[in-house]
């Protein structure tokens, strides 16, 4: 097992290295670089002016000096500063990032404990009516995307019946409580858990028809052992394990969600900040939020795959 | 020594033509499969309509898409537009249609940009192996670790907004699944007789792959196709919706529905973006449907 852990942690670095190459790269195909950003062209900077200032800041250097210089900031956790009002990039992306994980978090539990209830509840009554309009009702979740369900909850939920707030996280005149932050969250989680909802019910439910068939379960239904507890006891427990790796595949997926639900909800969160320093060309901040969404995704899948090992003592780890 | 029986040329059971009939009743078993799935068909229908009205547009439209009545801003729906007016008085019926050629030309565009990279590099990943399989599939991983609309949104920002780079963007970011496909599939074909066959006839690699290899794959590749034309009409909606997506004055099913960003007119101006949401979502159901109709013909036993 430790071997197994060993092994996984050093096939992730090769994947983090190729991704902040991808990063890095990405900014550096764009026309243009800093000196664009902070000099006016009403200045009449002359070019050996600007060519100081690059030389300045070693943007003369070759483009592999430049990588390795910022790959060493980035490892000793020096994200640098905005471009658009100097604060530093670590600091910033640490203040918005509880407001998405409160989010995406309470999402991802929601709806991972209903998709995973609905799969097995129309597993259980496969071709029944349920079964039929469940499916359906998923097969929609999957295709509206939350950028229309999120418009459609916002104009019903909020703006028609005014039963919450239309967005923002606390209220301005008062202090936020429990009650309050739940008021708040319920809109927006609803939305982006849409998709794991249907995700884990589909998942859950082929898993669950899957084991159902399965001789071991035929067995005890043979020994005469009651139906409940061939379904808790042998059945769901082993139609479980696939769906854990539903927890890291839908991670990707949670995180462009979240970037368009907070847009509709103003949640001050990672998602808003992004579309702040894409607008803005803040290149910086782009950086590091692309680095901390890469590093996010990778400890999720490397979580994934050891939950996974442990909870199903059938994997081999050599 | 030599056994009179053994020497004789290997029997030949099923010749070309028996093998080309066989296939074309595979081919019409899966049309009929598909023909039975009334869901699937209605949507192709459904799909049907939709790109001739939007192909149709300037046959339909009763204004151009870009034609400012600064008298009639957000008018709603009348007689004179159908759907009303959005914020300078331009007719959204016919920004509807027009923004629809956008969505198919990005959706089908991408999704064969998409289809090429992916079946390039699968290919090469399948049939050689080694080292080549190597690089490829961890750049794969790479792809499909980090969400893409997080680099598309950065690309967005950095290059110039036009309908081509948006393609581009969404294609060039959106062709794992293929490449993961095609690989498994390209990686089980090299290993049948025929294929050694080729190469006891000394005929080139790309010969092999491109002529007796890659038509074997597309099968299992047309639900995918369908469903990645319905995620890249998505993914440009998304990017559109974000304000990174095709610039206006062009009209996207995604850009007009940005405008519902803006409370008031979410509020108050409800035609401007109930006609995109509804012709978005009824688009993206009907490439599902088929993409399921396609899948169960092809291959029942598929899942995902």
């Amino acid at each position: 097992m430790q071997k197994y852990i060993f092994r996984r942690l050093l096939i992730g670095i090769p994947v983090f290295l190729s991704i902040t190459i991808i990063i890095f790269g990405l900014i550096e195909i764009a026309p243009g670089d800093i000196t664009d950003y902070f000099i006016r062209p009403e200045l009449n900077m002359t070019n050996e002016a600007e060519e100081a200032i690059r030389a300045r800041f070693g943007l003369d250097q070759p483009v592999t000096v430049r990588y390795v210089n910022w790959l060493v900031n980035v490892l000793r956790g020096d994200l640098g500063f905005r471009y658009t009002n100097g604060q530093p990039v670590a600091a910033t992306i640490g203040q918005r990032l509880s407001a998405t994980v409160l989010l995406a978090g309470t999402a991802l539990i929601v709806g991972s404990v209903i998709g995973v209830a609905l799969g097995v509840f129309t597993a259980l009554r496969q071709y029944s009516v349920w079964d039929f309009l469940l499916t359906s009702v998923s097969f929609l979740g999957i295709s509206i995307p939350s950028f229309v369900a999120g418009i459609i909850v916002l104009y019903i939920f909020a703006i028609k019946l005014g039963w919450f707030p239309s967005g923002g996280m606390r209220p301005v005149d008062r202090d936020p409580t429990l009650l309050t932050t739940i008021q708040y969250l319920v809109l927006p989680t609803f939305v982006l858990s849409l998709a794991p909802i249907a995700n884990f019910m589909r998942y859950t439910r082929f898993a669950m028809l899957e084991v159902i068939r399965a001789d071991y379960v035929r067995t005890a239904r043979g020994k005469g052992m009651p139906e409940n507890r061939i379904t808790w006891r042998h059945g769901f427990p082993n139609a479980l394990l696939p769906v854990i790796t539903l927890f890291g595949l839908s991670l990707p997926a949670l995180v462009v969600g979240a970037v368009f639900t907070e847009t509709i909800f103003s949640w001050p969160g990672m998602g808003t900040l992004y579309l702040e320093a894409v607008n803005g060309r803040d290149v910086p901040l782009l950086m590091g939020m692309n680095l901390v969404i890469a590093l996010v995704v990778l400890v999720a899948n490397l979580v994934t795959d050891l939950a996974y090992a442990v909870a199903d003592p059938r994997i081999r780890y050599d | 020594m030599t056994d009179k029986t053994t020497r004789q040329p290997i029997a030949v059971l099923v010749t070309d033509e028996d093998k080309a009939k066989l296939e074309k009743r595979d081919d019409k078993r899966a049309l009929r499969r598909f023909l039975r799935n009334r869901p699937a068909v209605i949507a192709l229908g459904v799909l049907l309509i939709i790109i001739l009205l939007t192909i149709g547009a300037p046959l339909i439209e009763r204004y151009r898409y870009d034609a400012i009545d600064l008298r009639a801003r957000a008018s709603p729906p009348n007689e004179l537009h159908w759907l009303g007016t959005d914020g300078v008085g331009r007719d959204v019926w016919s920004r509807l249609l027009n923004g629809g050629q956008v969505s198919l030309v990005v959706g089908f565009g991408a999704t064969l940009i998409a289809t090429l990279i992916g079946t390039v590099l699968g290919a090469l990943s399948g049939y050689y192996r080694g080292w080549v399989d190597m690089v490829i599939m961890r750049i794969t991983d790479v792809f499909m670790t980090f969400p893409s609309i997080i680099i598309m949104l950065t690309l967005a920002a950095m290059l110039p907004r036009t309908v081509w780079t948006i393609v581009f963007i969404i294609g060039g970011l959106s062709w794992t699944g293929t490449a993961r496909i095609v690989r498994s599939q390209v990686m089980s074909i090299r290993e049948q007789e025929y294929i050694l066959a080729c190469r006891a006839l000394g005929y080139t690699d790309g010969r092999i792959i491109t002529v007796h290899i890659l038509p074997n794959v597309f099968g299992s590749l047309v639900a995918l196709v369908t469903f990645a034309i319905g995620s890249a009409i998505l993914t440009e909606a998304g990017l559109s919706f974000l304000g990174l997506g095709v610039p206006p004055p062009t009209p996207s099913w995604g850009n007009m529905l940005e405008t519902a960003r803006n409370l008031d007119i979410l509020r108050n101006l409800p035609w401007m973006w109930i006609p995109p949401a509804i012709m978005l979502v009824i688009t993206v159901l009907s490439v599902n449907f088929i993409g399921d109709g396609v899948r169960d013909a092809v291959d029942p036993r598929m899942v995902i």
